[in-house]
């Protein structure tokens, strides 16, 4: 047992290590230091709680920290880098979930404490957060309750939301935006039916109308994810990070817990400014990416005459000897075909005859924030030569050869050229401006989004069609 | 079907339109090939070249005009060419239909069709039949070659311990396939480089062969159809010879490439300009064939002037590498031969509802198909026009800069006044005890807005993980409730428990696994 006290140090002790250790991944190397800081601090965090007083059950404690830990490193160990975007999702429905039950436990708490303070006794023998629950004042009350309708509300939201999510990245649903008839009528109509249940539960109303808050906040988070389209994941993998982080705070608050505070709004500010840098990346405004399907309502605009001509991997292959400067553009279709190691390899086979190789990266490309990177580090590519949109935009038109693999939109120059395409004013990597520009892709068909991509269509242009991996495979024999 | 390719016959000619690789090529159309004795002789390719790529050498022109089912060639047919043909004949070759109608109307008699490779239309897809470009890409070479034969010094600027050498400048005068080609050529060989266009779409191109543009104020646009210029109006002509007088006394070496299809070349380089240039100059007239853009060109010669300038006007560039230019006009009526036959079955199906196809075909059945009809496809897209960001002065400046700032504070300061009001109103209502966490809330989002922004774009995804690894401190809530009685609260604080957990370690791990793998080279 320790004092107070000494859990108020431990806990500022663990804030002041969560904010330097995502402080520290403003670079690459700091970052590994960095997220010892986090482990260390979440260590602290967690033990001081326990031997705080008044935690009780540690035996059941132990077990289960025991076999959520295993469970844990299970699937950090077993998860491939492609299927990041599933699991970040997937983890986001935990903290969601447990939010949710926990605004209950604190509800259901809270009538307890009731009901022994309407009996004569001591408040002295309550101990922990029934003690807490306890000492408030009638205005704390509704405080809590308010605060337990916001937990319960979002952390619901995201538990649905991160499933769907993961469901969709992980390919298990329909990646195309679907919504049920009534649209956007429908979810605000849902929102408004929880802010009623809420008044009624703030004027007295039982556990029952939280629980219909879960269920109807469940139902508008599966909604609000379903109508989203593949594309626009990375924001939305954003947002669900930064509401799992909403909803810790909406905890802390119930629970009077300066640290889940604290990490709530750390988190919650984390995943507002990503989702913020993501729009930005696609020119588009945060409510429209949350509200609307991305290809779902596409007029026949930018309709592209000319011809895509294709070419073979000796002919690529070919136009690699001869160039000096070669930028690769990596895309989601990389990641999809497992490309990167042998992307890995090109580099390195270009880079050992002396050629300039670089990666350009679009803040978007993937479908998780910074996807590309980590797969690129994966294969082993240093992270010196992969370059952010801004850094190398200027470069394209001193560059030889450009290689697209599986990406189409954010290299789409429609969005410069044609002001009626749907993503018309949207920062592209402006690869067509490369000397020459070859793009591997599986067939000729449109992307995600169903645009068409005049870029295909450019006197430049060369299509290599076929999976990424096998293109590439194919380029590697021809280069050795 | 039998495809022949005759002697050229022209003075001087010693291009031919079927080497044995693109022979090769032809008979796995299905097609076989034939070939006159001595027809590839000036351009390096043998007759025992030809037979081991399996075309019949045929001795005589007479037998191989009757053998052939489609003719192949380079220049336009002669007379006696003409007459050779029928109506089940095909024949592909240059032709020049607009300057030569008294040769379309002989031949539309004889019923033959006859593919004119000049005419194939300028899209995309028909470049690789596209003749005409892979004729001037080779002048455009060869024009800077012959510059360089008759021109006394180096074309790069060298410091050697014999003394200083300025580079050679190089003025190239239309900036289409053949300049672009010289410009090409010249810049690797060392010189300084400056073109001219009329079009101010092709600014890029040229800057991209690392060229200098020369700039011509002007509002009127000078693009005509099928990626070439129109003719230009009086006053800015006027404009124009302005700045060739500026050039004319620093450039060593002119290569003018100026034409307008169907009619003469324009005068660009006028006797006045040749006075202008220091002795030792060479002027290298690409278009001597259509008069000349160079007042003082003499159509296939070379004459130098009283002041020292050589005027260099020679017809036959492509000619003159005839290796080089029969191998891509060889493949160029390849491709062609492809289009013409789609079934890969050996025979000739003349699709005239092709674009391309149709486009270059000037006689078929009996009929004079010339003029075709335009072209669906632009050549070049228009570039629109640049707007240029207006010069400011020093005042405007400040004033602008002046304005962003006030911009600025004026936003933050309204965000700071509002965020106090509501921390007023909060305040207002609220107890003490929340408006203590209260103020720890708002304190960590904002060191979290702070924070955040610095982390790399290349680290976002780990950013993810690990505040996904860091929200899993909502296990402290639920460590604080399964001290409870109610078995229901310790049931449902266990489960709280138990995914945080996977959340805490699986986010750090994964975390962790990620930023090792970032390395440096």
């Amino acid at each position: 047992m320790i004092s107070d006290g000494l859990v108020s140090a431990a806990y500022i002790a663990a804030s002041v290590l969560f904010i330097l250790s995502l402080g520290g991944l403003s670079n690459q190397e700091s970052a590994k230091r960095a997220i010892w800081y986090g482990i260390v601090g979440m260590a602290i965090a967690v033990l001081a709680t326990v031997m705080a007083p008044g935690v009780s059950n540690l035996l059941l404690v132990v077990l289960l920290v025991a076999v959520g830990g295993y469970a844990g490193q299970y699937v950090a160990k077993r998860v491939e880098m492609t299927e990041m975007p599933q699991l970040v999702a997937a983890l986001h429905s935990f903290v969601g979930l447990a939010a949710v039950f926990i605004g209950l436990n604190a509800d259901i708490e809270l009538s307890n404490v009731r009901e022994l303070l309407m009996q004569p006794g001591p408040v002295g023998e309550l101990t922990g957060f029934s003690r807490t629950l306890a000492l408030k004042d009638p205005v704390e009350v509704a405080i809590l309750k308010v605060e337990v309708f916001l937990g319960i509300f979002i952390g619901a939201v995201t538990f649905t939301g991160s499933v769907v999510a993961f469901g969709k990245l992980a390919g298990r649903i329909s990646a195309k935006p679907e919504k049920l008839p009534g649209g956007h009528a429908l979810n605000a109509g849902a929102v408004a039916l929880c802010l009623i249940l809420g008044i009624l539960y703030f004027n007295g109303a039982g556990i029952w109308t939280m629980l219909l808050v879960a269920l109807i906040a469940g139902f508008l988070g599966w909604h609000l994810i379903m109508g989203i389209g593949g594309a626009d994941m990375p924001v939305v993998v954003s947002m669900l990070n930064s509401y799992s982080g909403w909803a810790a705070a909406a905890i802390g608050f119930t629970l009077g817990n300066d640290l889940l505070i604290v990490t709530g709004a750390l988190v919650g500010s984390s995943g507002a400014i990503l989702s913020y840098i993501m729009c930005k990346a696609m020119n588009r405004s945060f409510v429209s990416v949350i509200l609307g399907g991305f290809g779902a309502t596409q007029s026949a605009a930018g309709e592209i005459e000319g011809e895509m001509i294709a070419i073979d991997a000796a002919g690529v292959a070919q136009a690699l000897d001869d160039a000096d400067s070669v930028v690769i553009v990596p895309g989601y279709g990389m990641a999809v075909a497992q490309a990167q190691q042998s992307v890995s390899e090109l580099t390195k086979r270009l880079r050992a005859k002396g050629k300039t190789v670089r990666f350009a990266i679009h803040p978007v490309a993937g479908r998780l924030p910074g996807h590309m990177n980590v797969l690129l580090a994966e294969a082993k590519v240093p992270y010196d030569i992969v370059l952010e949109m801004d850094e190398i935009n200027e470069d394209f038109p001193s560059t030889d050869v450009a290689i697209v693999i599986g990406s189409n939109d954010i290299v789409n120059p429609a969005a410069q050229e044609d002001p009626s395409s749907p993503i018309a004013g949207m920062p592209v990597l402006e690869v067509w401006r490369a000397r020459q520009v070859f793009v591997s892709k599986r067939g000729q068909g449109t992307g995600y989004s169903g645009i068409e991509n005049p870029l295909f269509y450019k006197d430049n242009t060369r299509m290599l069609y076929g999976d990424a991996k096998a293109s590439v495979d194919a380029l590697l024999g021809h280069l050795s | 079907m039998k495809i022949g390719a005759p002697k050229e016959t022209y003075e001087g000619e010693a291009r031919v339109a079927l080497t044995p690789d693109s022979a090769t090529q032809i008979s796995k159309l299905g097609h076989t090939c034939l070939v006159e004795s001595g027809a590839g002789e000036r351009a390096g390719f043998t007759d025992d070249a030809y037979r081991q790529a399996g075309v019949e050498v045929v001795d005589g022109t007479e037998e191989l005009w009757s053998r052939a089912d489609v003719i192949v060639k380079v220049r336009p047919p002669t007379e006696d060419e003409a007459g050779r043909l029928g109506p089940d004949k095909t024949l592909i070759s240059f032709f020049y239909p607009g300057q030569n109608e008294e040769m379309l109307n002989r031949v539309r008699d004889t019923g033959a069709s006859v593919v004119a490779m000049d005419m194939v239309p300028r899209i995309s897809r028909a470049q690789k039949m596209d003749a005409l470009s892979s004729m001037a890409n080779i002048a455009g070479y060869r024009a800077v070659i012959e510059a360089g034969n008759n021109f006394g010094r180096f074309f790069t600027g060298q410091v050697t311990a014999a003394g200083k050498v300025p580079p050679a400048k190089v003025l190239v005068i239309g900036a289409g396939v053949a300049g672009l080609s010289a410009i090409g050529t010249s810049v690797s060989l060392g010189a300084v480089v400056r073109a001219f266009d009329v079009r101010p779409e092709v600014a890029e191109q040229i800057e991209s062969m690392g060229a200098e543009f020369l700039m011509l104020e002007f509002d009127e646009d000078q693009s005509g159809e099928g990626g070439y210029a129109k003719p230009a109006s009086p006053e800015f002509i006027e404009k124009e010879m302005a700045l060739f007088r500026q050039q004319a006394p620093e450039v060593d070496i002119v290569i003018t490439t100026a034409l307008i299809p169907g009619r003469p070349a324009p005068k660009l380089w006028p006797e006045e300009m040749v006075r202008l240039m220091k002795r030792g100059s060479v002027v290298v007239d690409l278009a001597a064939e259509q008069g000349g853009n160079c007042d003082l060109t003499v159509p296939g010669e070379k004459i130098v002037t009283d002041n020292g300038v050589t005027v260099v006007g020679y017809t036959d560039f492509p000619s003159r590498m005839a290796t080089q230019s029969s191998t891509l006009y060889a493949t160029n009526i390849r491709h062609m031969l492809t289009d013409l036959t789609p079934g890969k079955d050996g025979q000739i199906a003349h699709n005239m509802d092709d674009d391309v196809i149709r486009g270059a075909t000037v006689a078929h059945g009996g009929e004079i198909t010339f003029p075709p009809p335009k072209p669906k496809v632009q050549a070049i897209a228009r570039a629109a026009p640049r707007a240029k960001p207006k010069e400011l002065t020093p005042q405007e400046r400040r004033a602008a800069e002046l304005d962003t700032f006030r911009k600025a504070t004026r936003f933050q300061v309204g965000i700071l006044v509002a965020g106090a009001l509501l921390m007023l109103i909060v305040g207002a209502f609220a107890p003490a005890s929340f408006m203590s966490h209260f103020i720890v809330f708002v304190l960590a989002c904002f060191v979290g807005f702070q924070v955040i922004w610095n982390v790399s774009h290349a680290l976002h995804t780990p950013l993810m993980a690990v505040t996904n690894a860091i929200s899993g401190i909502i296990i402290i809530g639920a460590l604080l409730q399964i001290g409870s009685t109610s078995f229901l609260v310790i049931l449902l604080a266990s489960v709280s428990i138990l995914i945080a957990s996977i959340n805490i370690v699986g986010g750090f791990l994964v975390t962790r696994r990620m930023l090792a793998m970032f390395e440096k080279s």
